[in-house]
């Protein structure tokens, strides 16, 4: 069986896409002021609440392409979709 | 002060009865085998979809730390100390999603139920096991001590408990026993049975309380010009100021560390792995990191209530006079709604600190049923045996938290989590990195985690509460030749990494005899239904590769 030798494009960019989603959250200097305040809300804490939405649909984009990836690795494999084996 | 409120204390006691009542019941759920063996007392049989896991992963994750300590810390010291739970719980997701796919394949095919099984089998190493199952254990129990805590601070609000011995530590003694009484009889299924009704309970209340107060108490705006106040102003015990409203330029580090720092720790700890591991494909952990967000909204949301504390200026003495920040938020509840529906946020709490209490225990019991009892103990147990022995382990785990809260510094309970945090992150580079690479030396991941555990229990040692004077008063320092602070479980395990790396370049060179690998690449992308992934109940008997190697 293949190992991962000839990584796709599909997990590339759900790699990218995740990088994304953990490194940008954690730039405090980006979004450490108080101004423009939302709804009464500093941005600083605006900013940051926004992300669990960002990073919510991240995480599905990822899901998808790898997912998409999985399945046709494994039927060129000749083994069952994922998540469809058992009981 | 001491007046019990008999209307919260019904409402709670109902509730509490009620989902007790549940908890035997759930012996009875979904059963696919005999609760007398480990895999379905400890790992509910394995079965649990997407929906199920939601539930169950947040039952585990969203606990007495985002009810009682984040707030608590932000009512206290502000942004840095509480808020970067935000962060945390967004960056946490993408983590997982990279990695728990394969841990949850490999473990499939391998009969794997802790870490400790994993690594043992991966490196072929008994030694290495023991040192992640020992962290495992040791790890698990500041944090179900957290759990205590936010009891605790419940039952003291409603009244109960005094200033003398005895009745300050009654009600926490009646919650840590009605635990123990269910957890021992109904294993995994009665924590993921009553997380349904602990999830329904918070959002109602966190609805309740996120419309109502900010209206109650004057405004968004308002509530936190009101924190803003009271960071600034100067702190009489340091003569600096009491927190950050927003992190200063000094703050960054300690923010995205401890964020960070958090993020990679709480998949290591064994109850998270014990919930992935209990799904029914790889597939069902990576839906779940899509989905499992919405409760990091609720965190942020609920971390905010300290804010909402500070404004409506709460008290928050506790019966034996002394300030408890924990209080502030069960007290905010008190001031702010009726009884009735105080009693219901209460119920919501206790419930929530117990579900997880409840599923840390049987985990941490996993590890020392497997990885100690079997390995080393006695390797030709029966499941009826281990089952027991995990029950008693379970029991064990539960005194040993009582034992942290009854003696450690409770004044920033997070504090507890925290403490945890730095001993568990340094089993990361032997499960992840086992994950992806056999090039790490089993050796020097040994010794890589005998440093970081000794420097991280060190540095945390000598952080000193100015107030209280108690040793491990918080879980920042300095980073060694900086003047910046960062969470001291991320400083160790850039120590560990480099002490394994370093350590495995020599080994190399030296030729020393390398542990066996009983797991092959194919092991990590293997689904349910492929060859070699069994099915329950057939794992358990035929054990963990690590029992023989």
């Amino acid at each position: 069986m293949s190992k991962l030798s000839a990584v796709r494009p599909a997990y590339w960019i759900a790699g990218v896409v995740l990088a994304v989603s953990v490194v940008v959250p954690l730039l405090v200097s980006t979004y450490a002021r108080d101004e423009p305040r939302l709804w009464g809300f500093p941005f600083f804490y605006w900013y940051q609440l926004m992300w669990v939405f960002i990073s919510a649909i991240t995480v599905s984009i990822a899901y998808q392409l790898v997912i998409r990836e999985e399945r046709r690795r494994r039927a060129a494999q000749g083994l069952g979709k994922p998540g469809e084996g058992a009981k | 002060m001491n007046d019990v409120n008999w209307v919260q204390l019904s409402i709670v006691i109902l509730i509490f009865g009620a989902v007790t009542a549940m908890g035997f019941m759930a012996a009875r759920w979904r059963r696919t085998g005999d609760l007398e063996s480990l895999d379905e007392w400890g790992l509910g049989g394995r079965g649990f979809g997407t929906f199920i896991t939601w539930f169950l992963l947040g039952g585990d994750l969203y606990t007495a730390y985002t009810f009682i300590a984040v707030p608590a810390a932000m009512y206290a010291t502000g942004a840095i100390s509480g808020f970067f739970a935000v962060p945390y719980t967004i960056v946490v997701y993408p983590i997982i999603f990279i990695f728990m796919a394969r841990l949850w394949s490999v473990s499939h095919r391998h009969g794997y139920v802790t870490p400790a099984d994993f690594v043992g089998g991966r490196y072929g190493s008994r030694g290495l096991s023991l040192a992640v199952a020992v962290t495992g254990i040791l790890a698990t129990m500041p944090y179900i001590a957290l759990q205590l805590v936010g009891m605790q601070a419940v039952f003291e609000t409603m009244g109960l408990g005094g200033d003398n011995l005895l009745a300050k530590d009654l009600p926490l003694l009646i919650a840590f026993a009605v635990l123990a009484a269910y957890t021992y009889s109904s294993g995994l299924r009665a924590p993921a049975m009553i997380a349904f009704v602990k999830d329904g309970l918070i959002y109602l209340v966190i609805a309740v309380a996120i419309l109502y107060l900010p209206h109650a108490l004057g405004g968004w705006d308002s509530i936190f010009d009101a924190a803003k106040t009271k960071m600034e102003t100067q702190n009489p015990a340091t003569g600096k100021p009491t927190g950050a409203f927003i992190p200063g330029e000094a703050g960054y580090s300690a923010y995205w560390t401890l964020a960070l720092g958090s993020a990679l720790a709480l998949f290591m700890y064994p109850h998270s792995v014990t919930a992935v591991l209990s799904t029914k494909n790889r597939n069902v952990v990576r839906r779940n990191a899509a989905i499992l967000p919405a409760y990091s909204l609720l965190l942020g949301l609920l971390a905010l209530l300290g804010f909402m504390a500070i404004k409506a200026q709460v008290n928050i003495k506790g019966l034996d006079g002394l300030n408890n920040p924990q209080l502030a938020i069960p007290r905010l509840f008190d001031q702010e709604f009726p009884s009735w529906f105080a009693g219901i946020a209460f119920a919501a709490i206790a419930v929530g600190a117990l579900v997880p209490a409840a599923i840390m225990s049987i985990a941490a019991a996993n590890l020392f049923t497997r990885n100690i009892y079997r390995d080393f103990l006695k390797p030709d147990a029966t499941p009826a045996q281990e089952a027991k022995v995990s029950k008693l382990a379970s029991l064990l785990v539960k005194f040993g938290a009582l034992i942290f809260v009854l003696g450690m510094d409770k004044t920033i309970s997070l504090n507890l989590q925290l403490l945890g945090g730095i001993w568990i992150l340094q089993t990361f580079p032997a499960i992840v990195g086992g994950l992806f690479t056999r090039w790490f030396h089993r050796w020097a991941l040994l010794a890589g985690w005998a440093v970081a555990m000794v420097y991280g229990t060190i540095r945390a040692y000598n952080v000193v509460n100015p107030v209280t004077g108690k040793h491990f008063g918080g879980s920042l320092a300095n980073i060694p030749g900086t003047d910046k602070q960062a969470y001291i479980a991320l400083t160790a395990l850039v120590i560990n990494l480099v002490v394994v790396i370093v350590l495995t370049l020599v080994f190399k060179a030296l030729k020393v005899v390398d542990g066996v690998d009983s797991t092959h690449a194919s092991d990590y992308t293997a689904d349910a239904g492929d060859p070699g992934v069994k099915d329950l109940p057939e794992l358990l008997d035929e054990g963990g590769a690590t029992a023989k190697s």
